[in-house]
């Protein structure tokens, strides 16, 4: 019946589909759903730019407004894959400007992006709105200039954690003064001075500024002349802050804070001073997001007591300088907390100063609505991941990251095989898992049991045979990526279901035991993934041996067969 | 395989088997420290072995490596600490402290001393002379700040403090500032 629906009424159906997976399904049902859906879909998520080519994408969705990509593999952003791997965003703009694509909206992750690339997009969509940029490279503030200058009806610019070369242009200075529209920027990632009279100026004239994230180069002074015109920001990033209390500038910036009764998210502090943070105790009531994991200078006990007065956090990202004992004052303060992540502040694995087992089970008794978690500890025990299991159960991420990477639990010696068992078992929503420690088979037999969501696995120095990589690759039927390093699976469990990676967006193998025999089997047998060997060896010499084992490998399904920009050191099989 | 030794010991090797590359971790190892984060130094401390030199462990992204763990890369800073009462002084590298927490916990373990990052409980009080030449109590500048401006530390009994009218409290930054 629903078949001979005027199309009108289809389209106002759709309308409603705003989620990725779910207009994916309607686009399968026929063909003319399929046609009303890819005329009616704004905004095109593409999880990894090799999976289809910019025309084909602008063929199908020629009324796409807002465009996420992503380009390198997750592994990445550990050192692990080379410069000039790839992850170019410049065809896409090219083939969208060619296209008179109506774009507003664009959303990059781990690609690289060059000043061309800036440029033409700035001249090529005149409704352009929002630019998103996340982990990229390339770029200089040359590029930034030309879309501030050029994006008559900028809202958002948005640079998170990027490699950028800094000019010392003025490119804050581009923002034209009729230039009113912004509501959210973000430059904390760059290094260089900015022009800081234009800055004032800028966010003066935006009244609908919300989100001001700074870099470390806008002084004190600045800082609260700007939170002074805008105290209607909701969120706010300051890397430079007052160091002297006794200063007319910490007095002032301490009357402007308690003015600032919108902020509900804060981060930065890079180069704080701990008896300064009392400035801040006037927003802090209402905050729910804090990022204090660029903060070293905050210790333990000044750290805790401005968590105790953050009563409302959702979101707490910091140092493992808080200890344990510092997570149990989170525990019993932030009830409502969903997402912590706690990031090593030592690298060296001294034993020094870092967070344990305990503090993990406090937070889980504390906080019940926990759905998220990044941890790096010391270390770890079974008892512990199972009691944490029990407390919560609505975890959607789980990544713990022991600094020793095979280490067994703390208490027995045992493998972590148990503690995240219970984890998979209780968290029945668990869309991305990362293990660490000591690991045998066992563990990927549980995962493969329970974990009936997983959307995305990391492992790292785990397993004793194929059939750990076996469980996964049977047990998860939403599995989309699978990223592996350092344990021993080989060709076996590579080859024994090779239509699964269809169904997946990526797998990476690195350290492991395939073969350059077995990925080229692979690859025959499978023309629709791209099977990528990536090699530094100086000492290749030719081809080699079908019996060599492959030191990076990573494969994704694709329709558009090996990509041309591929560089000397990958090889598509 | 790549379990027990976490890397360096694996026999994962991009030479052609029974040529090319001989020494199969070696030159893995050359490949592997070419890459390795480059503030790590593995003389200093006896700390657990090896497990810096795997690549890409801790899973931290490169730009929070680079922006959290040091100023700058490969630059050590060396400062003698003396304390009151000791024989010999020792030295401290700066460019591998995180921040006052670290230090103190390490000066701590060098001169048992406990007690130096607690409020009361402590006899000592850590000092430094800073780049003109004037002895400044530890920890009211920014960490970043001080760590530049220290040339070194003295660890110093609180009874020789009295007559500055250093409270317990003040030493611990800004607790006596409740609003």
């Amino acid at each position: 019946m629903i078949n001979y629906f005027p199309e009108e009424v289809l389209w106002h159906v759709f309308s409603f589909l705003t989620s990725h997976p779910d207009r994916n399904a309607a686009s399968l049902v026929c063909k003319s759903w399929y046609n009303v859906e890819r005329f009616s879909r704004g905004k095109v998520f593409i999880g990894n730019c090799y999976a289809i080519s910019p025309e084909r994408m602008i063929s199908r969705f020629p009324r796409v407004r807002s465009l996420t990509l992503k380009g390198k593999p997750h592994f990445a952003d550990f050192n692990l894959i080379p410069q000039d791997w790839g992850g170019n965003v410049y065809p896409w703009i090219v083939a969208m400007a060619k296209g008179s694509t109506n774009l507003e909206e664009l959303r990059l992750k781990r690609m690289v992006v060059s000043d061309e690339s800036l440029e033409l997009l700035a001249k090529s969509f005149p409704n352009f709105k929002s630019l998103v940029l996340v982990s990229c490279e390339g770029f200089t503030t040359d590029g930034l200039a030309a879309i501030a200058s050029n994006c008559r009806f900028l809202r958002e610019l948005d640079l998170q954690e990027n490699e950028v070369e800094d000019r010392r242009g003025q490119w804050l200075s581009c923002f034209p003064d009729s230039c009113t529209s912004l509501s959210s920027l973000n430059f904390a990632c760059l290094k260089g001075e900015v022009n800081v009279a234009a800055l004032e100026r800028l966010v003066a004239r935006c009244r609908n500024l919300r989100s001001l994230r700074l870099n470390h180069a806008v002084p004190p002074d600045a800082l609260q002349k700007i939170l002074a015109q805008a105290p209607q920001l909701v969120d706010l990033g300051a890397d430079s802050f007052v160091h002297d209390p006794e200063s007319e500038t910490y007095n002032k910036l301490k009357n402007v804070m308690q003015k600032c009764s919108s902020i509900r998210s804060l981060s930065g502090f890079l180069d704080v001073n701990a008896r300064c943070l009392p400035s801040i105790y006037p927003i802090c009531i209402n905050l729910t997001s804090l990022n204090l994991s660029y903060a070293p200078g905050i210790y333990s006990k000044e750290l805790v007591k401005l968590i105790h007065k953050c009563k409302k956090l959702q979101r707490l990202w910091i140092l493992d300088t808080i200890g344990d004992k510092g997570l149990g004052v989170v525990a019993s303060t932030c009830k409502e907390l969903q997402e912590l992540r706690v990031f090593p502040s030592d690298l060296h694995v001294v034993g020094n100063v870092a967070v344990t087992e305990e503090g993990l089970v406090a937070i889980s008794a504390g906080c019940p609505n926990l759905n998220s978690l990044l941890y790096f500890c010391q270390q770890m025990t079974n008892a512990a991941l199972i009691t944490v299991a029990k407390n919560c159960p609505n975890f959607i991420r789980f990544r713990l990251c022991t600094l020793n990477p095979t280490i067994p639990d703390a208490v027995t010696m045992q493998p972590l095989d148990e503690g995240f068992g219970a984890i998979v078992q209780s968290c029945k929503g668990l869309k991305r898992l990362s293990v660490s420690g000591l690991l045998t088979d066992q563990v990927f037999l549980y995962i493969g049991m329970y974990a009936e969501q997983l959307e995305m696995l990391s492992i790292a120095f785990a397993g004793d045979s194929d059939k750990g990589m076996l469980y996964v690759l049977n047990g998860c039927k939403k599995l989309k990526k699978l990223e592996i390093r350092d344990s021993p699976f080989g060709n076996m469990a590579l080859l024994a279901d090779t239509g699964k990676y269809e169904t997946m967006r990526s797998l990476w193998m690195s350290s492991c035991g395939v073969t350059f025999g077995g990925c080229k089997t692979l690859a025959e047998k499978m023309p629709r993934l791209n099977v990528e060997i990536i090699n530094e060896g100086d000492e290749m010499e030719g081809r080699p041996d079908d019996r060599q084992k492959v030191e990076k490998m990573y494969l994704y399904r694709t329709l558009v067969g090996p990509r041309k920009d591929a560089p000397d050191f990958v090889w598509t099989l | 395989m790549a379990k027990d030794g976490l890397g360096l010991e694996t026999e994962l090797t991009l030479a052609l088997p029974g040529g090319g590359g001989s020494d199969p971790s070696g030159s893995m190892e050359k490949k592997e420290k070419k890459r390795v984060f480059s503030e790590f130094s593995s003389d200093e401390t006896t700390m657990v072995e090896n497990k810096n030199e795997v690549v890409g462990w801790p899973p931290v992204c490169s730009y929070r490596r680079k922006n959290s763990f040091s100023m700058e890369e490969g630059t050590k800073m060396y400062v003698k600490v003396s304390m009151d009462g000791a024989p010999f002084l020792r030295k401290i590298d700066l460019s591998t402290r995180e921040g006052y927490s670290c230090l103190l916990m390490d000066l701590e373990k060098l001169f048992g001393c406990y007690g130096i990052g607690e409020e009361d409980s402590s006899e000592y009080v850590p000092i430094y002379e800073d780049k003109d030449g004037d002895w400044m109590l530890v920890g009211d500048v920014p960490w970043q700040m001080f760590s530049r401006s220290c040339k070194r530390l003295r660890i110093m009994k609180r009874l020789d403090a009295k007559g500055i009218g250093l409270h317990a409290k003040d030493f611990h930054k800004g607790i006596s500032i409740e609003a």
